[in-house]
């Protein structure tokens, strides 16, 4: 059997992949598809920890998880269909100008 | 069979390749497509740690809709192919040690707290499946359910509003040139021509 740490390091490794995903892409989409990635990590360590501890309410949680992200994916997409009507970009360091 | 280190390996290793090349794609559909990749990926190690439904729920949720929703939009935008910005060059000298001192920190605190509990042990019969997850979502979890309703509304009004058009819709414009038209006399609908007379007036009055 393989040891529970191996899955929270993969996860681990992926929420540091979102992580940096955040950190070096400018772009806006890119930036939401890192964002899905470190919500996949998460969810991942919340399923290892409920089958380590035998206790189901670590599912559930992934549950809820999933549908706020869902959520939030919307909202964020129709955001940065706004962005990019107004200003035909959705390079983010193109929108400092919104700071202030 | 599916608890075998080689399954966890191919895996893992399927899905930091997957994970890697989302950030590092230059188009954001091929980006897109990898990320459907690892959300499958991740779908199978639910399976292998005994979730089936939360496994499938990534199926119909992640790579269903999500994912289609991020292709509806990088296609509506046309924005697959952008530019590397040349702005910020520093940024990665900072972002990737602080990316390593993350890891290292994950590393050091799984290895220490989780050394005991070291093999994922054999979960009951029913672990895991749709109807004890239903069971708990429908009695002690129902609030929290209701409330996840109500997010997923106030999100989809959000969204509509967000993403409306800005110019006119048909049925407005109609109702906005009525106003106009009524506001203003009938037979001078534009400017020009309503000035003409009110000049002649004037010069009318200074003649008199």
């Amino acid at each position: 059997m393989v040891p529970a740490s191996y899955y929270l390091a993969l996860s681990a490794v992926l929420f540091v992949i979102g992580i940096l995903g955040v950190l070096l892409r400018r772009n806006a989409l890119v930036l939401f598809m890192s964002l899905e990635l470190m919500f996949n990590a998460g969810n991942l360590a919340f399923v290892t920890f409920a089958r380590m501890f035998g206790n189901l309410e670590g599912q559930l949680i992934v549950f809820f998880v999933m549908a706020v992200a869902a959520a939030e994916v919307a909202v964020g997409l129709a955001l940065i269909v706004a962005i990019f009507r107004s200003r035909q970009s959705i390079d983010l360091d193109e929108l400092h100008n919104m700071k202030g | 069979m599916p608890g075998q280190p080689i399954v966890f390996i191919i895996l893992a290793v399927i899905a930091v390749a997957t994970a890697l090349g989302t950030i590092i794609s230059r188009n954001a559909i091929y980006s897109a497509l990898l990320l459907v990749f690892n959300f499958a990926t991740i779908a199978v190690l639910y399976l292998v740690l005994g979730a089936p439904f939360i496994a499938l729920s990534q199926i119909t949720v992640y790579a269903g809709s999500i994912m289609v929703l991020f292709l509806f939009v990088i296609m509506l935008l046309g924005a697959e192919r952008l530019p590397m910005s040349d702005q910020l060059r520093w940024q990665p000298w900072v972002a990737i040690p602080l990316g390593l001192i993350l890891a290292g920190e994950f590393a050091y605190n799984i290895f220490r707290w989780t050394a005991e509990a070291a093999a994922v042990a054999q979960p009951p019969a029913n672990f895991g499946a749709p109807q004890a997850i239903g069971e708990m979502l429908f009695t002690r979890f129902v609030l929290p359910f209701e409330v996840t309703g109500v997010i997923l509304l106030t999100a989809t009004i959000g969204a509509i509003f967000l993403a409306r058009s800005e110019k006119l819709s048909p049925g407005q414009e109609i109702r906005r040139t009525r106003a106009v038209s009524s506001a203003a006399p009938a037979g001078a609908p534009s400017g020009d021509e309503k000035r003409v007379p009110a000049e002649e007036h004037e010069e009318a009055i200074k003649a008199k």
